[in-house]
């Protein structure tokens, strides 16, 4: 590589007394101090911003309609059209889980139930939103589909009992999902 | 002798405590506030009444930093020489306070139960100026004591640099004011102001009567080396309170904090009050010696006092609020530059100092000192 040497700008006499830039410099974070002070600050549509600046002002205003379709949230548990719980507790997403947040505890389903034939259900299913990093390899390893990352990110509890995700509260966020979902699409 | 006492110890705890204290607190909220609306962004505005939903802007902010500040661990690390250690945050507070006691923050009160008018200033020294630069260098040594006692690389380097900064200011400091104190005649601030009230600001010498505006050439001409003046001793007041483009001593990215970086809770709050309060003091100095002080401009003063020189109660009151709307109008371009211009290198400093404002100041010195003689 040869060396190249940068030019210094050659500056005019105004620029190196320094007092024109200055002046210069002190319009240009004034005109943006005002903007701001008057709500019209730059981009601040697109970001849904407040009144000052273009920050939004969290609790009161939200970007939930903003979140893209791939966010990922808290990850929940799904039930079928018919209201059966789809997992079948093989446990993929238990092993796969690389902060092991998730714990599995396996029932074997009664040979007089309606669902018999599916053999296994979870009794318990606890997810600990304290160790989880909402990476999704549950939902990607799930061979039932019965796994998902909803779009609730404000997980908050006073204590480390609370922050624990129950199988109830992972169908309460989780609800009813109808029909399989090709998780794959774009790669098809 | 002792209503002289007690309306001295008001003027103390009145100015000191209950106007100045409270500004710094308040420089702090507005100095987050306008880089704030100056970044596009929003700042505190969340703080205000206690258990309400009223928030007031956020101007309970500085009242909780206090607190804050007040409850948190004072930790002093185990590789500092302790004595000097304590004693440095008090060495930047405390001079920054005291010279706030030849300030003139109003001209007189003339309240009913006296029977003299109440000058408004602390302490009515006849060499002002001189006793601020005596004192406010004095602030210095809290620094380079803080860097050198803390034992660390990041605050010797702070230390070392701010009393280089200041070795190189300091003179500048002091020069730029000669042509002014040349142009009144006077070195006693109360008496600077007063003349200014009568003949219109140093930097606005335009007298206002029946008969339309007035400039006389004398002071049309002085007007050049009072800008000078005015300039320099600005940017000297930047350099000597460590703000930005001078805040070499605590330079963030190069010094972690410089000088404070081994200080925590109430030991740093000092220092933090101390570089506020110096500001706001030089603000103050600024406004006075160039600005006309407590007075209203084009001599509009003079139009309100009675033949018996007297100032009335209400012009004496608004005098205090048109020196204190003055003070913060300067605060917010001190805040303004901070938060535009970026920090001189060091060598740049340096040579700024020593070799473009020196010799400016001086060559200042004689212009001033032309014109004066030309019109004797």
């Amino acid at each position: 590589m040869a060396t190249i040497t940068v030019k210094r700008p050659k500056l005019t006499f105004l620029e190196k007394l320094f007092i024109p830039t200055l002046i210069k410099g002190l319009r240009l974070t004034l005109s943006h101090g005002v903007r701001s002070l008057r709500g019209k600050a730059e981009g601040k549509e697109q970001l849904a911003a407040g009144h000052l600046g273009v920050t939004m002002q969290y609790p009161e205003q939200k970007w939930d309609s903003h979140l893209p379709e791939y966010y990922r949230g808290a990850p929940a548990l799904v039930t079928d059209e018919l209201g059966r719980e789809r997992c079948v507790s093989c446990q993929l997403c238990e092993f796969i889980c690389p902060p092991k947040a998730i714990k599995i505890i396996p029932q074997e389903i009664p040979a007089d139930s309606e669902w018999a034939k599916v053999e296994k259900k979870p009794q318990a299913f606890d997810i600990d939103m304290i160790r989880c990093i909402y990476c999704g390899m549950c939902e990607e390893v799930c061979p039932e589909q019965a796994i998902y990352l909803r779009k609730d990110y404000a997980i908050t509890g006073t204590s480390r009992e609370e922050m624990v995700h129950d199988k109830d509260k992972l169908y309460e966020i989780g609800g009813q999902r109808i029909g399989l979902v090709n998780k794959w699409n774009d790669l098809k | 002798m002792l209503t002289i006492l007690i309306i001295t110890l008001i003027k103390i705890i009145g100015f000191t405590f209950l106007m100045i204290l409270p500004l710094v607190a308040y420089s702090v909220y507005a100095e987050r506030r306008v880089s704030a609306a100056m970044q596009d962004r929003v700042g505190p505005n969340r703080v205000g009444i206690p258990f309400t939903k009223i928030r007031l802007a956020g101007l309970g902010q500085p009242i909780v930093d206090g607190l804050k500040f007040l409850l948190k661990e004072d930790f002093t690390p185990n590789h500092v020489n302790k004595f000097y250690y304590w004693l440095a945050p008090a060495f930047v507070l405390i001079p920054a306070l005291l010279t706030c006691a030849v300030i003139p923050f109003g001209s007189e009160l003339n309240l009913p139960f006296l029977d003299d008018p109440v000058k408004l200033v602390i302490a009515d020294l006849n060499v002002g100026p001189l006793f601020i630069f005596a004192i406010a260098s004095l602030s210095v040594y809290g620094i380079v004591l803080a860097g050198w006692s803390s034992n660390s690389k990041y605050s010797f380097l702070g230390g070392v640099r701010s009393s280089a900064q200041m070795i190189s200011y300091e003179i500048c400091l002091g020069l730029s004011l000669v042509p002014v104190l040349l142009i009144f005649g006077e070195i006693n601030l109360t008496d600077i102001v007063k003349q200014q009230s009568e003949n219109g600001w140093l930097l606005l010498p335009v007298v206002w009567n029946e008969t339309g505006f007035h400039i006389s050439a004398e002071s049309a001409l002085l007007w050049i080396p009072a800008m000078i003046a005015f300039f320099i001793f600005t940017v000297s007041i930047f350099a000597e309170t460590n703000r930005t483009p001078f805040d070499l001593p605590e330079c963030e990215t190069e010094l972690v904090a410089g000088y404070h970086t081994e200080y925590s809770s109430m030991k740093f709050a000092l220092f933090f009050l101390g570089e506020y309060a110096a500001m706001i003091i030089g603000s103050g100095l600024i406004v006075t010696l160039f600005l006309g002080g407590w007075s209203l401009p084009f001599g509009l003063d003079q139009n309100f006092i009675g033949d018996d020189g007297l100032v009335p109660w209400w012009l004496g009151l608004a005098h205090i609020g048109v020196f204190f709307a003055k003070v913060i109008a300067f605060i917010i371009f001190f805040i303004a530059v901070r938060w535009t211009v970026p920090r001189f290198r060091y060598d740049q400093l340096m040579k700024l100092g020593w070799v473009v404002f020196f010799e400016a100041a001086l060559v200042n010195i004689f212009v001033a000192a032309g014109i004066i003689m030309i019109f004797k």
